[in-house]
């Protein structure tokens, strides 16, 4: 898991300008394919999953995809976890909060102003999946939305 | 009387006046029980880091290295920090009196005092099964009690196994560093005899700055594995390297170490592991992995002999195979708890349709282990009792602790007449949770509060029939019990079951910081929104300093009575077990 110290929370301020910068990050590109969280895997089990076939195929090319901003480590970040699911908590706060297992990473284009926390958002960007550990913090994702941008659904 | 304040007085005094100058932390610290022979680490930090030449360490006057019989490590500036420190990692000791004093320069001084203790020959116990409620209060078992066996004029139509045992003690839960403590730092103190604080597993709390470096203190799955040819098992229902099953093989100051956890158990190797929490076992080139390092965990164990299952069929197969080593991994988080699993069929039910409950792990366990001619030692929980209540979800933690008790049932089955299985039922710290009478939708009113019958109209609630296994069949009925929480954040009260799944009472608000009540509760007809008692922060209810019940029998049982630290009950084990000796 992580090993970064935590970051306080997003102030009404910073959320607000997040806002603003959301309403920035321009209309989708026309050509993407809309994913879901209901069909990332094609089997999903104790001894890890296998994405679906249409995700493999997916694989480099542009897609949006709907999801929950989690609570995000800083105000202004290069990257945010997609969840299924709003979070009530924020595991990069607390200390025995743990993420849930299917998320989605999102690296931005640009470093960007987060909405506030458990917001929806549609996500644009390129496809990534296999393991990859993020240089700058450690943080290790399966499943990536690269060159990303985002608007509030 | 008087007398007595005016020294109490004279001492708060005397300490408010050394405070400037900050002392000596010694660990262990003072009044530490140790059993003769387990291995601690002695640290004895010293405020702005004084050289070697300026610091001086005594046990019982004598210098700390003659004592250990072993060489003590001194670190000026340890890790750059302003404090020296003085290291015997691995130390122990016969058992006797012991006094600590740490000096530095002419007039700074501090002194602990320790009892080590040794265990009597001969053995008393073969097994020892330790039960814990995660988060089990009173309430948790009277209302089983109602649900299970029925309430009729006053009088209960049966006992729960949990209740029906020889001895009973009230038990503490408090910390080194605070009133109200949690789970890793109250299970550790049950598999170490040591008092530490908040999210700390088999260490004391110093001043390290990585997790892992603290001065730790030896497990009792540990001390059985080294001292004994025992077979050790941890079963649960939560993520196997959540706090209480990681306290009987961890060391760290931070209980969400989950890697590091893994790890552990795996140099500890107890025979049996089940519970949730895969993920932190797979390499992290698997998908859906948690590691943040290439070890697969799923393959060590197997090599060295375990038998893997991942469902209750494997469970059982691997029992029918003859395997005494299993890891069991039944969920990517959290094994479903018994209300799910039964009736609402929620949670990640879909996901995991063949979990095993905590009962049939338990019994999978104890037929595993029973074949180890020296013996075992088994701690099963039932972890969830304390998450639901953390979501105030109060029929949910009710329902495991209805399948706790079916569990102790099993194991006092096995027990019977043997008299060598010491059987430990307690929880590891309380919930704010009270029983205050029945919500019965019969009574005129628009309002969740007119539909509380307090007194005498509090009616015994009107649930389903109970099943073979002591749960109610239907638990949405007419009239149910009002069970409260006393402490939330922001939240709305519907006043019945949650069976869409489990209650989530709060969520963050547009500030990101502050919990709100989540609405999707507030629009029900008797819907009860009220403003949150608790930080604004917090967004669920939180743990209670109030006495704990435990209740015990077979040999070394009737050692509990009155009331006594949770440390006394590693101290029970330990007696029991005969673990004792240089």
């Amino acid at each position: 898991m992580l090993r970064i110290p935590a970051l306080p929370p997003l102030s009404r301020r910073d959320a607000l300008l997040g806002l603003a910068a959301a309403s920035l990050c321009g209309p989708a590109r026309a050509a993407e394919e809309t994913i879901s969280f209901d069909g990332l895997y094609k089997s999903f089990g104790v001894l890890g999953f296998q994405f679906s076939d249409r995700v493999t195929a997916l694989r480099g090319q542009s897609v949006r995809m709907l999801g929950y901003m989690a609570p995000p480590l800083k105000p202004e970040s290069h990257f945010f976890v997609l969840t299924r699911e709003p979070l009530a908590i924020c595991p990069f706060c607390q200390s025995d909060a743990d993420w849930p297992v299917d998320i989605v990473v999102v690296f931005m284009r640009n470093e960007t102003a987060m909405v506030s926390a458990g917001r929806k958002v549609a996500v644009s960007g390129r496809l990534e999946i296999g393991s990859a550990t993020d240089a700058e913090t450690g943080f290790v994702s399966q499943i990536r939305i690269v060159d990303a941008g985002f608007t509030l659904a | 009387m008087q007398a007595q304040r005016l020294l109490m007085m004279t001492v708060a005094a005397t300490l408010a006046a050394a405070a400037p100058a900050m002392a000596q932390t010694i660990y262990p610290i003072n009044r530490a029980e140790i059993l003769e022979g387990s291995r601690f680490d002695f640290k004895v930090e010293f405020p702005d880091a004084p050289a070697s030449a300026d610091v001086n360490v005594t046990i019982n006057g004598k210098p700390a290295a003659e004592v250990f019989g072993k060489v003590t490590t001194f670190l000026q500036n340890e890790e750059g920090q302003k404090h020296s420190a003085l290291w015997l990692r691995g130390a122990s000791l016969p058992a006797g009196s012991y006094t600590v004093e740490a000096s530095q320069g002419a007039d700074r001084k501090a002194t602990v005092k320790w009892e080590v203790f040794a265990t009597a020959e001969p053995r008393r116990a073969k097994n020892v099964i330790l039960f814990i409620g995660d988060g089990m209060s009173v309430a948790n078992r009277t209302a089983a009690r109602i649900l299970s066996k029925g309430l009729v004029e006053g009088r209960y139509n049966g006992e729960l196994a949990m209740d029906d045992m020889s001895n009973m003690a009230l038990i503490s839960t408090s910390g080194t560093d605070s009133v109200v403590t949690d789970s890793a730092n109250a299970a550790h103190a049950y598999t170490t005899g040591h008092k530490s604080c908040v999210n700390a597993l088999g260490v004391y709390c110093a001043r390290n700055a990585l997790t892992l470096d603290h001065p730790k203190v030896e497990t009792i799955a540990e001390l059985v594995k080294r001292r004994t040819g025992m077979a050790v098992g941890v079963v649960t229902n939560s993520e196997i390297e959540d706090a209480t099953p990681a306290s009987m093989v961890a060391h760290t100051r931070r209980r969400s170490d989950y890697n590091d956890i893994v790890k552990m158990f795996f140099e500890v190797k107890p025979d049996v592991i089940m519970g949730g929490g895969s993920p932190n076992f797979l390499a992290k080139t698997t998908p859906g992995s948690k590691r943040t390092d290439g070890e697969d965990f799923i393959a060590k164990f197997k090599e060295a002999g375990y038998t893997l299952a991942t469902t209750k069929t494997e469970m059982n197969a691997a029992l029918a195979g003859g395997s005494t080593k299993l890891l069991g991994l039944y969920n990517t988080g959290n094994i479903d708890g018994a209300f799910d699993l039964r009736l609402a069929k929620k949670g990640t039910i879909a996901k995991f349709p063949d979990q095993p409950d905590v009962v049939e792990q338990t019994k999978a366990a104890i037929d595993m282990l029973k074949g180890n001619p020296e013996g075992f030692l088994l701690m099963v929980e039932s972890a969830r009792i304390d998450k639901y209540s953390h979501s105030l979800d109060w029929e949910r933690s009710v329902f495991d602790t209805i399948m706790l008790d079916n569990a102790v049932k099993a194991a006092k089955d096995f027990a019977g007449e043997r008299n060598d299985t010491l059987i430990i039922v307690v929880a590891d710290h309380a919930h704010p949770i009270s029983i205050i009478g029945t919500y019965d939708d019969e009574l005129p009113g628009q309002q969740l509060r007119d539909k509380l019958g307090v007194y005498q109209d509090s009616k015994v609630p009107n649930y389903g029939p109970v099943d073979a296994e002591g749960y109610p069949t239907k638990v949405d009925t007419s009239r149910r019990l009002a069970v409260v929480y006393g402490s939330y954040p922001d939240t709305c009260d519907t006043g019945r079951p949650y069976l869409e799944g489990e209650r989530v009472p709060a969520v963050k608000g547009p500030d990101g910081k502050t919990n709100i009540a989540n609405e999707k509760d507030c629009t029900g007809p008797l819907a009860a929104r009220k403003p949150g008692n608790l930080p604004f922060d917090a967004n669920n209810g939180v743990h209670a300093a109030d006495d704990v019940v435990l209740t015990a029998m077979g040999p070394g049982a009737e050692k509990f009575r009155g009331h006594k630290p949770n440390t006394y009950v590693f101290r029970v084990m330990a007696e029991s077990l005969a673990l004792g000796g240089k």
